[in-house]
């Protein structure tokens, strides 16, 4: 059995929520791998929501927001747009790979978008393999 | 009636823990005079097998420090739980796993082969390694196990209480005895330090945060008076417990973290990315990509003292398994 | 074969254990002298920001913080090829003065002096600080609590706290001193140098002055002729902050001087599978296994090695006692190992002096005290002498100056290989033919190690009249054939 990864995606209320609501509507066809999260902005998305997902068995996290300039409280995904990557980088040091995490801007109207992102996610993490922390056991 | 006992035991420890005890000057005797001290291996003979001969229980209260990375080190706070009423995790390395615990970015073979192999003062043409059983021509000598991973002490054994700090300041050391002479120790899980982070106690002029740059320590000479943050230094204040009497800020240097993270906040490193993404000023991505690349070791100094209770607990161990490649 | 083990050693600062094998004769074959613990700063300092080193390698030592900090303060400034300012670096070499006073003053009155004042074979219930204190009065603890906690605070001043100070940076410091501080440092710095002449007073009138004693430093049991390492200055006067590495034989020809950064021309590492921790051994000598003399290899640091090296003391009043102890116990080298306790308090007394000194420098209270490096960091070595011996920090970094590799050769390594074959020596001369010589040989296992002692600022209190000790002899058939104990 081929793995199926676990993504947990955090999708800001304005936007991209109802950017994945109209996938939906449009019957649009995706992996379903994505558990979606609302949140009313990106810029709501603590650091520690990642990781939390990951000790609770993600395998990778997605976090949609607002385009720049477009966001519903004004400078709340600019403040998404500059913890991810500081987050991304501290996880690289924990050994989490880059695609684990991923940020993106989805519009109200970017169904579509919104289903390719989380196929193409989910087809890098299936090649990845899954998400274990303490891959050879902890003492010893 | 008999004085209550009192343990101290260091476990991957350096010894500074002891130290600030002994750092009580004249009050130590005061302590002495209340107490028996029974076992603490930097000051007194008592050796394991006079541990192990206590009854269960017959310690009133155990100092240890140190975090667990061995299996000695987990051996003896075992040992010490069954023989102590009340155990304290003393110091950063006991509370959040301290400074050994940034061995959680790697492993113990990737140390070992540092140490014994790499190492430009290396002599070791045979590749010895240390065993945990050698036989030699007399006998057999043991070593204890080092493990991948460094514990907190409370991922091994049940803690009543924690005294955070590297080292714990004399006020609170001084507090916890008193407290425990007196029968006032809080309620089981107390934390005993400042509920308020370091931010809120330290008294620098604070105007704005907004932060252009980050610089590094050595970059700039900062203004002994204002905030080290607003300067442009990163300082892990924000998400830091206060009670430290901010040793290290009126030394003009910046906060790292070593009374662990505040109330309320389950992971450090989390948190203090998120402060310092937040007040940095820039919305374009050069700025944002410029501002992360100032930030040189996020992991090492927003976990410098807490990797082992962060929520990942350390780098993950092995490469994952690829499944599924078409 | 018959087995003691003593576990865990008590009364310095580091986790080991030291296992004694008998023959059938009853003699001492061996004793291994163990260290069960690693922590790895070596590999996870990779990664770090180099400026951040002086920050996270004190926590190597809990009692020599303040030595680590300050070499690797050195070798961060090697790395950025920068030179801090002369106030910089004087206010730093202040700072390290307090700090070996501090660790010379608690080792010497909590561990050393109680088997001299006291002597070694006298009653345990004694043996102690508080029989000290009976011994020479209440005031003699009161003074060495408050001149220990002298040094402590201006430790604490200039680096934030004692214990893992903070202020040493990439080209200076992070903060100079005020007027007022350093007023207050020169009134503790006089009463400090009372307190070494006071220290050296006790060990005359009740150490030198017996001959019993006297017997017993200078006896075989821990005689041991090895090579000695420490650093001089321009002088060849004893440096803890400055200078290059002198190495002389057990004549006490010099063999070597070298500066910071050649020292892997000079030093390896040997390895053994029974303990974490490596042995240092002279390059050019060659690594011969634990044995003493010219053909080896084995060297030692630490106080008195620092005297056999260099050619007096850089103030009077130490320079008088320097030359008073050579003439005492016939000339350089002086290989008896419990002179090291002698040695460190002429050394506690040129630390007080040097303190003053620069408390009365008219540049310490300048406020240059950083110079911003400049050049792109590469590589670096810095090397102080710590209390207890040479310590050498090399860092390699990056362009950016995130360190990629680290080597550290920390000084109680230095003396190891020593420290192993002074409690064999000592076994071989108190254990003969089966029979254990009770309490002297408790204590005299515990002399040979005691002289080499590493970090322990355990200080001047809390020991309950007595040092419990065990040793237990298990026979051939693991059964325990004899039990001593002192508890």
């Amino acid at each position: 059995m081929s793995f199926e990864p676990k993504i947990v995606g955090i999708l800001c209320n304005w936007c991209s929520y109802a950017g994945a609501d109209l996938a939906g509507i449009s019957r649009k066809k995706y992996t379903p791998n994505v558990r979606v999260v609302r949140v009313m902005c990106s810029g709501r998305v603590d650091p520690t929501f990642v990781l939390k997902a990951f000790e609770s068995g993600a395998d990778g996290v997605l976090i949609c927001g607002c385009h720049p300039g477009e966001c519903h409280y004004a400078e709340g995904n600019y403040k998404a747009a500059r913890r991810i990557p500081l987050l991304k980088k501290m996880l690289s040091q924990l050994g989490i790979e880059d695609e684990r995490v991923r940020l993106e801007w989805v519009s109200a109207s970017e169904g579509d978008r919104f289903a390719s992102i989380v196929d193409e996610m989910t087809e890098q993490i299936r090649r990845l393999g899954p998400f274990s922390r303490n891959g050879g056991g902890e003492n010893g | 009636m008999a004085k209550p006992k009192i343990a101290l035991y260091w476990a991957a420890s350096c010894g500074g823990c002891d130290v600030a005890v002994l750092d009580t000057n004249e009050k130590l005797l005061d302590i002495a005079n209340i107490a028996d001290i029974v076992f603490w291996p930097i000051a007194l003979d008592f050796k394991y097998h006079h541990l192990e001969a206590m009854e269960d229980g017959s310690v009133d209260l155990c100092l240890f420090n140190g975090a667990i990375r061995s299996s000695e080190q987990e051996r003896i706070a075992r040992l010490l739980r069954a023989k102590s009423k009340v155990m304290v995790a003393f110091g950063a390395c006991a509370c959040f796993g301290g400074i050994p615990a940034l061995a959680n970015f790697t492993n113990r073979d990737e140390i070992f082969e540092r140490a014994y192999v790499e190492a430009p003062s290396n002599a070791n043409a045979n590749g010895t390694f240390p065993q945990t059983l050698t036989k030699v021509s007399e006998g057999e000598l043991e070593l204890p196990e080092l493990f991948d991973t460094v514990l907190t002490l409370a991922q091994v054994i049940d803690v009543e209480y924690f005294v955070p700090g590297c080292p714990p300041p004399v006020d609170i050391i001084l507090k916890v005895v008193d407290l425990f002479a007196t029968g006032q120790l809080p309620p089981v899980g107390a934390i005993i330090a400042s509920d308020k982070t370091l931010c809120d106690e330290c008294d620098r002029t604070k105007e704005e945060k907004k932060i252009t740059k980050f610089y590094r320590p050595h970059e700039i000479i900062p203004d002994p008076k204002k905030c080290l943050l607003e300067q442009g230094i990163i300082c892990c204040g924000p998400a830091t417990r206060g009670g430290c009497g901010l040793r290290c800020i009126q030394a003009n240097m910046p906060c790292r973290g070593c009374f662990g993270p505040p109330p309320g906040v389950v992971d450090q490193g989390a948190k203090l990315v998120s402060a310092l993404a937040s007040i940095y000023q820039g919305d374009s991505e050069a700025e944002i990509a410029r501002m992360v690349e100032e930030v040189l070791d996020p992991a090492g100094t927003f976990y410098r003292f807490g990797l082992a209770d962060s929520m990942l607990k350390r780098k993950r161990l092995q490469q994952p398994q690829t499944e599924g490649i078409k | 074969m018959k087995r003691i083990t003593i576990d865990p050693i008590t009364r310095l600062e580091g986790h080991g254990k030291i296992e004694i094998f008998l023959n059938d004769d009853g003699d001492v074959e061996n004793a291994y002298l163990q260290i069960p613990e690693l922590r790895g700063f070596e590999k996870f300092c990779e990664g770090r920001p180099v400026e951040e080193m002086p920050r996270i390698v004190p926590r190597i030592c809990g009692v020599c913080p303040g030595a680590h900090h300050m070499a690797s303060a050195k070798a961060t400034d090697a790395v950025y090829h920068v030179d801090p300012p002369p106030a910089a670096k004087k206010l730093r070499e202040l700072f390290y003065c307090a700090h070996v006073l501090h660790s010379h003053i608690a080792h010497f009155y909590a561990l050393a002096a109680p088997d001299f004042v006291l002597g070694p074979t006298s009653d345990p219930a004694q043996r102690n600080i508080l029989g000290l204190i009976a011994k020479v009065g209440l005031e003699v603890g009161g003074e060495v609590i408050k001149h220990r906690a002298y040094a402590q605070d201006i430790q604490a001043v200039i680096g934030g706290k004692a214990t893992h100070p903070v202020c040493g940076l990439p080209g200076g410091m992070s903060k100079a001193i005020t007027e007022e501080e350093r007023k207050d440092f020169e009134e503790k710095a006089k009463s400090l140098v009372e307190f070494g002449k006071f220290s050296i007073k006790l060990f005359n009138d009740l150490v030198l002055a017996n001959k019993e004693y006297l017997e017993l430093i200078t006896g075989d049991i821990y005689t041991m002729k090895s090579y000695y390492m420490g650093m001089v200055d321009n002088n060849n006067k004893v440096s803890f902050y400055e200078g290059d590495i002198r190495v002389v034989d057990p004549e006490g020809k010099e063999v070597a001087k070298f500066k910071p950064a050649d020292y892997l021309d000079y030093i390896a590492e040997h390895t053994e599978p029974w303990s974490y921790l490596k042995f240092p051994f002279l390059k050019k000598v060659g690594w011969k296994g634990l044995v003493d003399g010219k053909d080896s290899g084995v060297y030692r640091v630490n106080s008195l090695a620092r005297l056999n090296v260099s050619d007096g003391m850089a103030t009077p009043l130490a320079q008088t006692e320097y030359e008073r102890m050579f003439d005492t116990l016939g000339g350089k080298p002086v290989h008896a190992t419990l002179a090291f306790h002698w040695a460190r308090l002429i050394e506690l007394l040129y630390a007080a002096e040097r303190l003053l000194e620069l408390c009365r420098d008219g540049e310490i209270t300048s406020p240059e005290v950083r110079t911003i490096p400049t050049a792109t960091p590469d590589e670096g070595v810095g090397v102080v002498e710590a209390p207890r011996g040479t310590l050498i920090h090399h860092y390699q970094t990056d362009e950016k100056g995130i360190v990629e590799k680290v080597n550290l050769i920390v000084a109680t390594g230095h003396n190891y290989p020593a420290m192993n074959m002074s409690v064999k020596r000592a076994a071989q001369g108190l254990i003969k033919k089966g029979k254990v010589a009770s309490e002297g040989l408790l204590n005299m296992v515990e002399m040979a190690f005691r002289a080499y002692d590493p970090c322990m600022a355990c200080a001047t209190h809390t020991l309950p009249g007595q040092m419990p000790l065990e040793i237990v002899i298990y026979n051939s058939k693991g059964e325990v054939a004899e039990r001593l104990s002192r508890l």
